[in-house]
């Protein structure tokens, strides 16, 4: 593959950035409609075009050709032996996708919402594709260096949209992101610094090329290893983030617009995950085997930590922004119980939970902005008013608890069955999780809409088209890849083989899922369907 | 009895003897021109005189000797009291561009009414009739320049010097002006003489403390000279008291200099007294010159006794860092702000500094200290002042409104200027893509090479709190509504303009392609002995 099609997936929302600042200002300020909607046509084109690209690159992907695809590598800053080098294996190609499915739907859900920021609407739409270019960056990064350069700077799109257009406590949620962000990254920057003295040492000079970092970290000091594993590690934590370093994820959500809230948890607190497998995994496999221990620990934590306190929320996006603490720990459980179910299933919902977790955002926001109120209590009898928008909060809310037949419940399933093959304990703690599932959502759509119509709900609008069709791609993709898991595992699995038989466990993978259908309850061809 | 006359190599020292020039010329200038014309000749003559001399560097820097099988080109000249090599060309390069930035600083006459930021008439006391009738008159004192050229020559010298006296006689030339040139403000006249009056105090004070060093140290190795010293703290002869006490008092001197704490506690009151041009000028190329300097003496007089002052500077580089972030959290001035930004940059680079790390592997194309700091300079130098040019746009009635609480609101107020502070702050708080984040990297990289772990955790840490205290500015201008009237942002010249434009420029190519300058700086490869 000679044409760089990766740099123009990454520069192709940057360039739409780009256009965007240039781009004469609307007049915001003004209520009404009469402002023209080119800002949002244009963020729109861009974004349609990057997923036109990124779906062209996912049909030419290869799953069985071996390492990285589209490669492309040339020598960045030589004395740092930094490259600007990219590349995909199943696992990016996932959130690559992820990112670009997403960008265009929150385009189209956020297409008043920047109307109440304090700035101009052209600057929300700009952050947004630029965060979208950023974050295909740090998925296609194969050069240590870049991605920790990229991963930094996909940290400031993300302040200046929630500081910018968020709620009263914009300011505080938007600078505690970013101080957290800022530590995990800078203890991440001490270990790749670390990364940069091994190899230098080694016969080859300095070099952050993940496939030359490899083997030089093969023969590394444990004690060493240990060390620089950690501070990846807390960095991913942070971002992804984990129990007992999650507290700025609440906040940032209840502050931000939907669709930034979208952005932040659905795409770049997946790089948080996606972290881990690429390179605690692969950089430090002894030091990961080391710390699984600990890290399932918290990850079980995480599950029953995140879903006891999201029963107890009041305001509908801390609740999200709490099941997904919930969820994430799920994932990471996946990563770090080193099986392939529990990995392929992990990857798997990092792609699901950004749906489910996205369509709950959005559905949420414009239930919110109707209201004028993000307090549960506010609400109630939405379903008789606005059936269709109760309809889909339903079908998001559903998918949220992994209910059999949606799409996260494949992934769900799939972790579970990985944590059992692990130790029974694990899966047991994280059964109960989706047990608490179940009650903060179910508790939520019944407190708000069900019962007698309030007062202030009356004369609530249902879901307009544009709206509609913002949804309308999710739930399908919900509803498909519930039934119709295979494209996405087929990609999945030789990349997870891979991790694996780096950390040391080369197991056999796909037939031991069907060895455990005794842990099946319903009738659930779709998890067959993953073999 | 015959005097022989010393040798000089002019053509070697031609930069240095160029600036000299300059200066003098600019002295008679200011005696024999009339006045209207003294502000064009002066300017012209400052900016013509850093960029004859940038060339010359360049010409002198083609040209140099190898020496040590290559690993260090140059020569020690004037009967080996000044080392002309790879580092001091380097550093030249950078202090006279950025001189000539400064210049242009100094030069801006379009914010201030038509005049430059300087007092009319600095004798008049402040707030009598003659002061009032200087700026009646329009008066300025076009001397600054020729005070600047001074300055810069001294700088020049200092982490040129290969020989103790040398080196104190650079340091008196370099602060002897700027002790005056803090005190020249238009604005606040009060703040700025008392800001000159403390620097110079505290100034002598130090230098006084260098002397004592310097012949602590002669009466250790029996003479000034580089290359004795070395010898001397080589072979261990004489009293080890008498060379750690000179080693002690002689880095007090230094380290006043690039702002270290705890010797640091003038810094905040003269970046806030100091006309900001000064200011900017001060920041940007006493800290390059000192450094070099640092780095000389530490590296060749005293590289024998490394292990007698490596814990000091472990200790004076935490506490610099950690004075730096924290005190800065509690600033509400802008330019106390950077004063402590740059107190704490200072710490960076002493990590980077003490991490002693020379490229040992066959590959050679590691990271060195000498490498990394000297890059460091240069980012540091050029984002800084950058940040400076930004704070003197940013006016009301008074002058320029320095108190925090007036830059709230600035993003929307004028959304350029504020988006290029914006800018300069994430660079010094070390966010990728940026120089900022490219020399942090550096100066941590090397001391890692070093060893110096703990100090790399510590600096990582306290980069933190640092960029804390750099984003609360950012919060300021973008996300709080504007108290009252709100700032305005003046519109300069071109001169000012340029200056950040050059600056933001530098931040941005250094942070994405740093390549070039880096390979430059290692380049210059290590000093003569």
């Amino acid at each position: 593959m000679s044409f760089p099609w990766l740099t123009l997936a990454l520069v192709l929302p940057l360039t739409g950035a780009l256009v965007l600042m240039l781009l004469p200002k609307s007049s915001s300020a003004r209520p009404g409609e009469s402002a023209s909607a080119l800002p949002q046509q244009v963020a729109l084109a861009f974004s349609l075009l990057t997923l036109a690209l990124t779906v062209g690159l996912a049909l030419r992907f290869d799953p069985n050709a071996e390492g990285f695809q589209f490669e492309e590598v040339h020598t960045w800053i030589e004395g740092f032996g930094a490259h600007y080098a990219l590349g995909l294996d199943g696992i990016g190609l996932t959130l690559v996708l992820l990112t670009a499915v997403l960008t265009p739907i929150v385009v189209l859900a956020s297409w008043g919402d920047a109307d109440r920021g304090r700035w101009s609407v052209n600057s929300f739409f700009a952050w947004l594709l630029a965060l979208e270019g950023l974050a295909i960056g740090v998925f296609a990064a194969t050069d240590v260096f870049l991605f920790y350069v990229l991963f930094e700077a996909t940290l400031l799109p993300i302040y200046f949209l929630i500081g910018g257009f968020g709620g009263a406590r914009r300011s505080y949620a938007a600078t505690k992101f970013l101080v957290y962000s800022l530590l995990g990254g800078l203890v991440m920057l001490a270990s790749v610094i670390g990364l940069y003295v091994e190899s230098a040492r080694s016969s080859g000079g300095p070099t952050y090329l993940l496939s030359e970092l490899v083997p030089i970290m093969g023969d590394v000091d444990t004690g060493v290893g240990r060390w620089l594993f950690l501070g990846f590690f807390v960095a991913f934590a942070i971002k992804a983030p984990m129990f007992p370093v999650h507290t700025w994820l609440p906040d940032a959500a209840d502050e931000a617009t939907p669709g930034t809230s979208v952005m932040l948890v659905s795409v770049l607190d997946k790089i948080g995950t996606f972290g881990m497998i690429r390179f605690c995994l692969g950089l430090f496999p002894e030091a990961s085997t080391w710390a699984t221990p600990v890290v399932l620990v918290l990850a079980v934590v995480s599950i029953l930590y995140g879903a006891l306190v999201a029963i107890g929320q009041r305001s509908i996006p801390r609740l999200i922004a709490y099941t997904s603490v919930s969820h994430f720990g799920f994932i990471v459980l996946g990563i770090f119980v080193m099986n392939s179910q529990g990995q392929v299933g992990s990857t798997l919902y990092m792609f699901n939970h950004g749906l489910s977790t996205g369509l709950l955002f959005l559905v949420t926001g414009f239930l919110i902005a109707r209201r004028g109120s993000r307090m549960i209590p506010d609400f109630g009898g939405v379903q008789s008013v606005a059936p269709l928008l109760a309809g889909i909060f339903l079908v998001a809310g559903l998918s949220s608890l992994s209910l059999p037949g949606l799409s996260p419940f494949v992934s769900e399933f799939l972790v579970m069955t990985g944590a059992f093959v692990r130790d029974w304990w694990y899966a047991a703690f994280a059964v109960l999780g989706m047990v608490l599932a179940a009650l903060y959502i179910l508790l939520m759509y019944q407190r708000t809409m069900t019962g007698p119509v309030r007062p202030a709900i009356e004369g609530m609008r249902d879901l307009g088209r544009r709206e509609l069709a913002a949804m309308a791609p999710l739930v399908t993709l919900i509803v498909a890849l519930g039934f119709f898991p295979q494209p996405l595992t087929d990609v999945i699995r030789p990349a997870v083989a891979d991790t694996l038989s780096h950390v040391g466990r080369a197991d056999p993978g796909p037939t031991v899922t069907g060895a455990d259908t005794e842990a099946e309850t319903g009738a659930d061809a779709e998890t067959e369907g993953a073999d | 009895m015959t005097v022989e006359a010393p040798h000089i190599e002019y053509g070697t020292l031609s930069p240095l003897l160029l600036i000299l020039g300059v200066a003098i010329v600019g002295v008679m200038v200011e005696a024999f021109l009339p006045r209207r014309l003294r502000y064009l000749v002066q300017t012209l003559l400052a900016i013509a005189g850093t960029l004859g001399a940038f060339a010359a560097t360049i010409y002198v820097g083609t040209r140099l000797a190898d020496r040590a099988d290559g690993r260090a080109r140059g020569s020690i000249v004037a009967e080996g009291a000044i080392a002309v090599d790879g580092p001091t060309i380097f550093l030249w390069g950078v202090l006279l561009l950025l001189s000539f930035v400064s210049v242009l600083l100094f030069a801006e006459r379009h914010l201030d009414g038509g005049v430059t930021a300087f007092a009319g008439q600095a004798a008049a006391l402040p707030g009598t009739e003659a002061e009032r009738e200087a700026s009646t008159r329009g008066l300025e004192h076009t001397e600054v320049f020729p005070l600047m050229m001074f300055a810069v020559a001294g700088m020049m010298l200092f982490p040129a010097s290969n020989d103790l006296l040398t080196m104190f006689v650079a340091l008196e030339v370099l602060s002897l002006p700027l002790y005056l040139l803090c005190g020249l403000a238009r604005r606040r006249r009060l703040l700025s003489q008392e800001a000159a009056l403390k620097y110079f105090m505290l100034g002598a004070f130090s230098s006084g403390f260098f002397l004592y060093g310097i012949a602590l140290v002669y009466g250790y190795a029996g003479g000034t000279s580089f290359a004795a010293v070395a010898e001397a703290v080589a072979g261990r002869i004489g009293s080890q008291g008498l060379l750690l006490g000179g080693v002690a008092l002689m880095s007090v001197g230094l380290l006043f200099k690039v702002s270290a704490a705890p010797f640091h506690a003038w810094t905040p009151d003269v970046y806030q007294g100091a006309p900001t041009a000064v200011t900017g000028f001060m920041a940007v190329c006493t800290k390059v010159a000192a450094f070099g300097a640092l780095l000389r003496l530490f590296y060749v007089a005293f590289g024998g006794a490394q292990r007698d002052w490596t814990p000091m500077i472990w200790i004076v580089a935490i506490v610099t860092m950690a004075v730096g972030s924290i005190f800065a959290l509690t600033q509400s001035d802008i330019k106390r702000m950077l004063a402590y930004s740059s107190i704490a940059h200072a710490g960076f680079l002493l990590v980077g500094f003490v991490g002693l790390y020379q490229a040992t592997g066959a590959a050679g194309s590691e990271i060195t200290s000498l490498q990394s700091v000297l890059f460091y300079l240069v980012t540091y130098g050029f984002m800084t002042i950058g940040a400076f040019g930004i704070v003197t746009l940013v006016r009301d009635a008074g002058g320029e409104a320095n108190h925090l609480s007036r830059w709230a609101g600035l993003g929307k107020e004028s959304p350029l200027v504020a988006g290029v502070f914006a800018f300069f702050l994430l660079s010094m708080a070390g966010i990728p893509l940026t120089s900022g984040f490219t020399g942090k990297w550096a100066v941590f990289t090397s001391a890692a090479q070093g060893g110096a772990w703990p100090l790399v955790v510590v600096g990582v840490i306290l980069s933190v709190v640092a960029a804390y205290f750099y984003l609360r500015v950012i919060v300021l201008m973008y996300f709080a509504e504007p108290a009252g009237e709100g700032p305005t942002v003046a519109v300069p010249s071109v001169l000012t303009v340029a200056v950040i434009a050059v600056g933001l420029a530098a931040t941005v190519v250094l942070g994405v392609l740093p390549g070039p300058v880096l390979d430059l700086a290692a380049q210059a490869g290590a000093f003569v002995r």
